[in-house]
C-alpha cells in the first residue's frame, strides 16, 4: 500500500542507462544508492520527532531548571537557585525521599514475588497456562484503575478492614492508607500486583532457556531442587535479574497514575512521588521553574539507572 | 511408598496450594471489584465490598455507562469511551505504520550513523514525560493544537515513535539481507520492497506492535489529561474524575462499574491474545 502513496520515491529515482545496465555489479551499485536516498527521506520525521520534541525539550527543561523561571520562562543562566530551593521544599523532599522508599519496598515486592512465581510455574507443569493468564492480566490494566481497585480495597470503610469487622473481629484496623506516615506503603501492594507478572514472565523465559545438563548434573551430585535454584540457576540468570531490576525501578521514577488514582498524593502531600510533583508545580501552582528542576532530578534518576545498565550490556554483547 | 516419593508428593501438593493462594491475590480484586458492581447502592452502603451480591443486578453498569456525573457533567463514560476510541484509532494507526518504516529505514538500508540513532531512539524510550511536558504544551499551543484531538494524536505519536522503531527495528534486523537483496536486483525500491516484501512478512510483530500501541493509548492517562481537551478526555481521565468526586454519597457500585467498562477493552485483547500481549509487554516496558 506504500508503493501507492506519493512520497514514493521510486518514481523519481534516475532511470538506468543502456551503459549502466551493462556491469551487474554497476547495477546495484547505483540503485542502491538512489535508493537509500528514499531510506533517508523515510527518516527524516522521526529524526525531527527525535531532535525537537525529545532532546530540544529536554535542553528546554533542564535550562529553564537553571535560570529564576516562576510563571513564565526567563532565559537568564542562574545557576543552581531552583535546585537550592527545590531541596529546600518540604513536599519535595517528601516526594524525593518517597520515591526511594516505594522504589526500595516495589524492586524487593516484585522481584521476589516475580522471581518465585517464574520458579514455581518452572517446577509445576499442568494448568501453566491457567495459573499464567491469571497473573498477567493486571498488566493490560491500566494504572488508573489498579489504584482505584486497591484504593476501594484498603479502605477502612469499605475495604479489608470492614470486611474484618463483618467476620466479628470488631476492633480490627487497617488504616493504613489513610494514616500520613503509612499511605506511601500502600502503593508497594498495588504495584506489586500489578508489576510481578512481568518479571514472571521474563524470568520463566530465562528459566526454561538453562541448560538441561546442569540440571542432571546437580540431580547427580544430589544437590536438592531449591539449592540449585538459589546456588546455581539464578545466579546464572544474573543478567536478567539485572534488567528486571532497572525495569521496575525505571517505571518507580515514573510512576504517576497509580499515586493519583489511590491517594492523589495524599493524606496531605506523605504519599508523593517526583511524577505527580512535577505535574502538579506545572498545571496547578504554575511554578515551572520548580517543576523543570523536578523534572531534571527525575531524568537525572533515570539516567542513572539506565547509562551504566546500558554500557554494561552493549559491553556484554560485543565481547 | 518410599520416603522419597512421599516428600516429592508433598512436594508437589505444597506447589499447587501456593500456586493457588497466589492466584487469588491476583484475581480477588478483580472479583471484589465486579461483586460490588453487580450490587445495589443500599447493598454497597451497608457491608464491606467483599460480600457476594444478595440480588446481582446492572443497574450500576447501566448507570456507570450513561449518566454517571463529572462534576456536572452527568453523560456516563460513555462520552469518554467514545473520545477514547477516537484517540485510539489514529493514534495506533500512524505510530505502528511510522514505527515500522523507520525500523525498516533502520535495519536493510545502509545509513550512515544508524546506529547512533538508534542509541539516541533508545535513550528517547527511557525519557520520562514530565521532563518534556511542558516544552511540549509550548510548541502545541503555538501552533494551536493543544487541548484538542490533532494534538492528543500527536502527542501519542510521538511518544510511540521510539520504541515502536526499535520493536520493528529489531525484527527487521532478523531478517535476511539476501530479500531485500533480490528484490533490489529486480528493480524494487525502497518502498516497494517495504510494501511488498517486508510488511507481507510482518504480521506477527505487528499484531504484537498494535496491541502494545492499543493497551497503552486506551491506559494512558497523564497525556490524555494534559493534551486532550476537556471536549475530548479519555476513559481514564474521566473514570477518575468520577471515582474522586465526593460529593454526596458515594456510589460504590457505579464507581466500580465505571471502572470495569474501563478496563474491559484491553481485558478483552488480553484475554483474545495471550501470548503476543506478553511479547508486547516485555518489549514495551521502558515506555512512559
Amino acid at each position: 500500500m506504500s508503493a501507492r502513496l506519493p512520497m514514493n520515491m521510486d518514481a523519481t529515482a534516475p532511470r538506468l542507462t543502456a551503459d549502466e545496465k551493462v556491469s551487474g555489479i554497476q547495477r546495484v551499485g547505483r540503485a542502491y544508492r538512489a535508493r537509500s536516498l528514499a531510506a533517508k527521506i523515510a527518516l527524516v520525521p522521526t529524526i525531527l520527532v527525535m531532535v525537537f520534541c525529545f532532546y530540544g525539550s529536554v535542553t528546554w527543561t533542564v535550562y529553564i531548571s537553571m535560570t529564576r523561571s516562576f510563571l513564565l520562562p526567563v532565559y537568564k543562566f542562574a545557576g543552581t537557585a531552583q535546585y537550592d530551593r527545590l531541596f529546600a521544599t518540604p513536599r519535595w523532599q517528601v516526594a524525593y525521599s518517597n520515591m526511594f522508599l516505594f522504589g526500595a519496598l516495589d524492586i524487593i515486592g516484585t522481584l521476589g514475588l516475580g522471581v518465585l512465581l517464574a520458579v514455581l510455574l518452572d517446577r509445576a507443569v499442568r494448568c501453566e497456562g491457567i495459573f499464567r493468564t491469571i497473573m498477567l492480566y493486571p498488566l493490560s490494566i491500566s494504572f488508573i484503575v489498579t489504584g482505584l481497585t486497591w484504593q476501594w480495597l484498603l479502605s477502612p470503610t469499605i475495604g479489608v478492614q470492614q470486611l474484618g469487622r463483618d467476620l466479628g473481629w470488631t476492633d480490627f484496623v487497617f488504616d493504613w492508607i489513610t494514616q500520613p506516615d503509612r499511605a506511601i506503603y500502600t502503593l508497594v501492594f498495588a504495584g506489586i500486583w500489578h508489576q510481578s507478572g512481568l518479571i514472571m514472565a521474563i524470568m520463566l523465559a530465562g528459566l526454561r532457556g538453562v541448560d538441561r545438563e546442569i540440571w542432571r548434573a546437580a540431580r547427580i551430585e544430589g544437590i536438592p531442587t531449591w539449592r540449585t535454584y538459589v546456588s546455581i540457576i539464578l545466579p546464572m540468570l544474573r543478567p536478567l535479574i539485572v534488567t528486571c531490576v532497572v525495569l521496575i525501578a525505571i517505571a518507580v521514577v515514573k510512576s504517576y497514575d497509580l499515586v493519583v488514582a489511590m491517594t492523589n498524593g495524599g493524606p496531605g502531600f506523605s504519599s508523593d512521588l517526583p511524577g505527580k510533583f512535577v505535574v502538579d508545580f506545572v498545571f496547578e501552582r504554575a511554578n515551572i521553574g520548580q517543576a523543570s528542576a523536578a523534572a531534571t532530578v527525575m531524568l537525572a534518576s533515570v539516567l542513572a539507572i539506565v547509562s551504566p545498565y546500558l554500557y554494561f550490556e552493549l559491553a556484554r554483547k560485543n565481547r | 511408598m518410599t520416603t522419597a516419593r512421599w516428600n516429592a508428593r508433598v512436594g508437589r501438593i505444597g506447589l499447587y496450594t501456593l500456586l493457588v493462594w497466589i492466584c487469588l491475590f491476583f484475581s480477588i480484586p478483580l472479583l471484589v471489584v465486579i461483586a460490588t458492581s453487580l450490587k445495589t447502592s443500599d447493598e454497597v452502603r451497608t457491608f464491606s465490598i467483599f460480600t457476594l451480591p444478595s440480588a446481582p443486578g446492572i443497574a450500576a453498569w447501566i448507570k456507570a455507562w450513561s449518566s454517571a456525573c463529572t462534576g456536572l457533567n452527568c453523560g456516563g463514560v460513555r462520552v469518554g469511551f467514545w473520545n477514547s476510541v477516537r484517540i485510539l484509532i489514529p493514534s495506533v494507526i500512524i505510530s505502528v505504520m511510522a514505527g515500522s518504516v523507520t525500523g525498516y529505514a533502520l535495519s536493510h538500508w545502509r545509513i550512515r550513523g544508524a546506529n547512533v540513532i538508534m542509541l539516541l531512539l533508545l535513550f528517547c524510550a527511557f525519557i520520562p514525560y514530565q521532563v518534556i511536558l511542558y516544552p511540549l504544551v509550548k510548541t502545541f499551543s503555538t501552533i494551536g493544537i493543544y487541548s484538542s484531538l490533532p494534538g492528543i494524536i500527536a502527542v501519542h505519536i510521538v511518544f510511540g515513535l521510539p520504541v515502536m522503531s526499535l520493536l520493528f527495528r529489531n525484527f527487521y534486523i532478523g531478517l535476511p539481507d539476501e530479500l531485500v537483496k533480490a528484490a533490489r536486483i529486480d528493480g524494487a525500491g525502497f518502498w516497494r520492497i517495504f510494501a511488498f516484501v517486508m510488511l507481507p512478512m510482518s504480521v506477527n510483530i505487528l499484531i504484537v506492535a498494535t496491541i502494545l500501541q492499543t493497551t497503552g493509548i486506551w491506559n494512558d492517562y497523564l497525556l490524555g489529561l494534559i493534551f486532550a481537551g476537556r471536549d475530548n478526555m479519555p476513559m481514564t481521565v474521566q473514570l477518575n474524575a468520577i471515582a474522586t468526586t465526593s460529593t454526596g454519597v458515594i456510589e460504590y457500585n457505579v464507581n466500580t462499574a465505571a471502572a470495569l467498562l474501563t478496563a474491559l477493552p484491553p481485558l478483552l485483547i488480553y484475554f483474545a491474545s495471550g501470548r503476543y500481549f506478553v511479547r508486547g509487554i516485555t518489549a514495551g516496558a521502558v515506555k512512559g
